[in-house]
């Protein structure tokens, strides 16, 4: 029996999806600019979705049978689409004014404290806000603050960044045997806790640093050592012997070091399913405790999508500019680095890295 | 005087007992449903009868019922919704407190129309005392046969359930009042599903306040199109309306609907007229999230029409400028209370009792306060209320929930009628401290602008 299909026109592109899929992925398969932005629905996690309210989009035509408009704006994440529906995204003035609104929302109470960030270059508040934002703000009011929790001695909560997406609480519930994480309060004071700061010590906790949209949770073993910019993130595999795990993950690398380890993502910065047909979570040993290039067997640089800040190393198809110094002077220059050695301005016997803070002329003259 | 229907025995001495209740007539309705009348029969007399939901929607009661999906094998729910927590509102606390029989007695009549077996009353926690009413009630109705196994011998096993809340207004709304019950968090769902469908464990739910539930009672008792009679047009039976504010006279008043808001206002039957002799400024008639309306408004549609207290006349002009019926919390406010103030408190209530699942209530609302308060102590900028006009806007219609909308709505009508008082705050921050604006022109005439 072949699957039903339903037409569905987004944007005035026509596309037909299965039934039971919603706009939101039906818009991701068209891909582009259609696609509404969305961060708090993950289509591996069950439930989530409907919370952010950036994927609003309209519904102009109901449906073939009932032609009828939907009287308000939808989430397209979690609405399904009827055969013969006719969504605006970005064509509706409505809804990009009402996606502006919610980036404005969600930032008023955000730090913004982007260049402290470990989230930076791969957070999507901040693709969110270059895409859909406003530069300024009108909110004139302190912002809202939390004290910084370690969820164990691997994952920190900053919950001043949190955007309240409840990502990683479906993740702690469907992941792990124990619900041990949750949302405390409600409204603006609302944060994710784990009651009276437990320590999280399943071993796929982890996996909330993954679907974490912003720098609320963040991997401590990679905390504040590199801007994810400068690494070069790298496909690897193992064989671990966990069996929920995928074993598949990507390195982030700065030369042989192995800076990080997470899960692989799609294009959507969602994790990517295994090659064995796993989900691609990984479990807390393979991220944390597995840094070495021997504990991975290296498939190749990762591909990035170039209009990512991470893909600005172009790292993947390096062409090194071709040398012509050595043609000119017939010999190799002497490097810039070299100088100190090969000058005798200052005393060469110095060891520069021994003199604390800059060098000045007193270091010399002793 | 207009004819009581839920609130005519309230004062009976000793109707809360069972002995009272019974020998003033109670329980007949269970007795004819259960004997003469099939299920099925019993939603098409809720639909003659054109009851409306009592919570706020006025969404109508049969026509909900009738949704209600009915698979094979799997228990169907009943949820009385007892969270009456919208400020201005307290006519179900009025109703359970003196007359639980009642409640319980509608209670008993729905469950066999929809087939509920387990039925709950979700209650405030904050009415802790009425738990008490309420199970003794229960247990009263058990012990004489009116719940529990093969009721009146018809085969039909019934229990109810009192259930507290912990102190959340966000739980009045259906989906996160089934979630609490469940024992989680209580957040709304995102619909569809509705409950009818998948509601309290997956099951099929029906979920109506408290007074809907007490009016079937009488559906019963007299018959749908009876009841039809009462009332005036799709607003039909009786509906309990709590003043409260600057009046004489607060208190639960039980009308027919016919009656202006005027007269509802002025006549010594109901409110007294406002206090201490003052004037009235302004009216939120419906509970804090319907749109507060100016005197002129409140008593005159804008085409200068008598306004009536039912669903369409107070709602005529839409929320250019009408308000809404709502749960019946009827608020007056005289001359002397500003309304920069109450919008303020409002909006602190709104912010307090988000969920905070969606980002543009969560943020909106707590934003909204804190410009108010500036604008209320005197620190706000005339670009404020154009920022908080914009923030409603914003909010409105964009969320999960009608919270947003609630948290919305009184700022915005707040701002269309009474923009003058807020400029006046803004462009007299020192004067504004130490007095209010007063009555001002919102009592003048409206101009009628002629009809072609």
């Amino acid at each position: 029996m072949s699957e039903q299909l339903f037409k569905v026109t987004i944007d005035n592109i026509t596309i037909e999806v299965p039934a039971g899929t919603t706009i939101l992925n039906a818009a991701r398969k068209i891909g582009g600019d259609v696609t509404p932005p969305a961060m708090c629905y993950y289509s591996k996690l069950e439930g989530s979705g409907g919370k952010c309210r950036t994927c609003l989009v309209e519904v102009s035509k109901g449906s073939e049978k009932d032609p009828r408009p939907m009287p308000k704006l939808v989430a397209s994440c979690r609405t399904t689409v009827m055969d013969g529906m006719e969504v605006k995204s970005a064509t509706s003035p409505k809804v990009l004014d009402a996606r502006a609104g919610v980036v404005e929302m969600l930032l008023i109470n955000h730090p913004l404290d982007c260049p402290i960030c470990d989230q930076a270059g791969e957070c999507h508040l901040q693709d969110l806000s270059y895409e859909h934002g406003k530069n300024g703000t009108r909110y004139e009011f302190q912002r809202r603050t939390f004290h910084k929790v370690d969820l164990g001695d691997k994952i920190q909560l900053h919950m001043t960044r949190c955007i309240l997406c409840y990502r990683c609480v479906f993740t702690a519930d469907q992941l792990t045997e124990t619900r041990e994480h949750g949302v405390l309060d409600r409204g603006d004071h609302a944060q994710i806790a784990t009651f009276i700061q437990k320590n999280l010590q399943n071993d796929f906790i982890g996996n909330v640093i993954d679907v974490c949209p912003v720098g609320a949770l963040t991997d401590k073993t990679f905390r504040f050592k590199n801007r994810v910019w400068f690494t070069k993130p790298v496909d690897a595999h193992r064989n671990c012997s966990n069996p929920k795990c995928c074993g598949e993950v990507q390195l982030w690398m700065r030369g042989d070091e192995v800076f990080r380890v997470t899960a692989r993502k799609d294009e959507w910065g969602e994790v990517k399913e295994a090659s064995n047909g796993k989900t691609g979570w990984i479990c807390n040993e393979c991220r944390f405790d597995k840094k070495h290039t021997n504990d991975w067997v290296i498939e190749g640089p990762s591909h990035v999508n170039r209009h990512s800040v991470i893909s600005q190393g172009h790292y993947e198809h390096l062409e090194k500019p071709q040398e012509f110094l050595p043609e000119l002077m017939h010999r190799q220059p002497r490097l810039l680095m070299d100088i100190h050695s090969a000058s005798e301005v200052n005393k060469p016997d110095i060891e520069l890295s021994e003199i604390k803070g800059p060098a000045h002329s007193t270091d010399f003259n002793k | 005087m207009g004819r009581k229907l839920l609130l005519e025995k309230a004062h009976v001495e000793g109707i809360r007992t069972y002995d009272v209740y019974r020998r003033e007539g109670g329980y007949r309705s269970v007795e004819k449903a259960l004997k003469t009348m099939s299920p099925d029969a019993i939603v098409e007399e809720v639909k003659k009868s054109g009851l409306r939901g009592r919570g706020g929607a006025g969404f109508p009661a049969g026509m909900k019922w009738s949704f209600i999906a009915k698979p094979e094998g799997v228990p169907r729910h009943l949820v009385c919704n007892a969270d009456e927590s919208e400020p201005g509102t307290f006519k179900d606390r009025y109703l359970m407190e003196f007359i639980p029989h009642l409640l319980i007695e509608g209670l008993i009549v729905s469950s066999f129309a929809l087939g509920s077996n387990d039925t709950y009353i979700y209650i405030r926690g904050e009415y802790a005392w009425i738990v008490d009413i309420l199970e003794q009630a229960i247990t009263e109705a058990k012990n004489n046969g009116w719940l529990g196994k093969n009721i009146l011998g018809s085969g039909f096993d019934c229990n109810i359930h009192v259930q507290r809340g912990a102190g959340a207004y966000i739980c009045g709304e259906e989906t996160a009042l089934i979630e609490s019950l469940e024992g989680k968090r209580g957040n709304p769902r995102i619909k569809p599903p509705f409950p009818a469908i998948k509601g309290l464990w997956g099951r099929p739910t029906v979920v109506n306040n408290v007074e809907t539930l007490a009016a079937v009672v009488p559906i019963i008792n007299e018959g749908g199109e009876e009841y039809a009679k009462i009332g005036v047009g799709k607003s039909t039976g009786t509906k309990l309306i709590s003043a409260c504010g600057n009046i004489n006279k607060p208190g639960v008043y039980e009308i027919d609907m016919t009656i202006s808001v005027e007269e509802f206002i002025y006549s010594d039957e109901y409110c007294g007229g406002i206090a201490n002799g003052k004037r009235l400024k302004a009216c939120i008639p419906g509970g804090s999230s319907v749109p507060i309306l100016p005197a002129n408004l409140l008593l005159k549609t804008a085409k200068g029409e008598t306004r009536y207290m039912n669903y369409e006349s107070l709602s005529d002009g839409g929320f250019a400028t009408g308000s809404m019926m709502g749960s019946g919390g009827f608020i007056v406010f005289d001359e002397d209370q500003c309304v920069v103030k109450n919008t303020y408190t409002l909006a602190r209530f709104y912010r307090h009792e988000s969920c905070g699942q969606c980002s543009p209530c969560r943020e909106g609302t707590g934003w909204m306060e804190k410009i108010l308060w500036n604008i209320e102590t005197g620190k706000g900028k005339s670009s404020d209320i154009d920022l908080l006009w914009d923030i409603q806007r914003r909010i409105e219609g964009n969320t999960i929930c009608p919270l947003g909308d609630a948290a919305a709505w009184p700022v915005a009508a707040a701002i269309r009628h009474f923009r003058d008082e807020f400029e006046w705050h803004v462009a007299n921050p020192q004067e504004s401290q130490l007095r209010n604006f007063g009555l001002a022109h919102y009592a003048d005439d409206i101009h009628v602008p002629a009809t072609v």
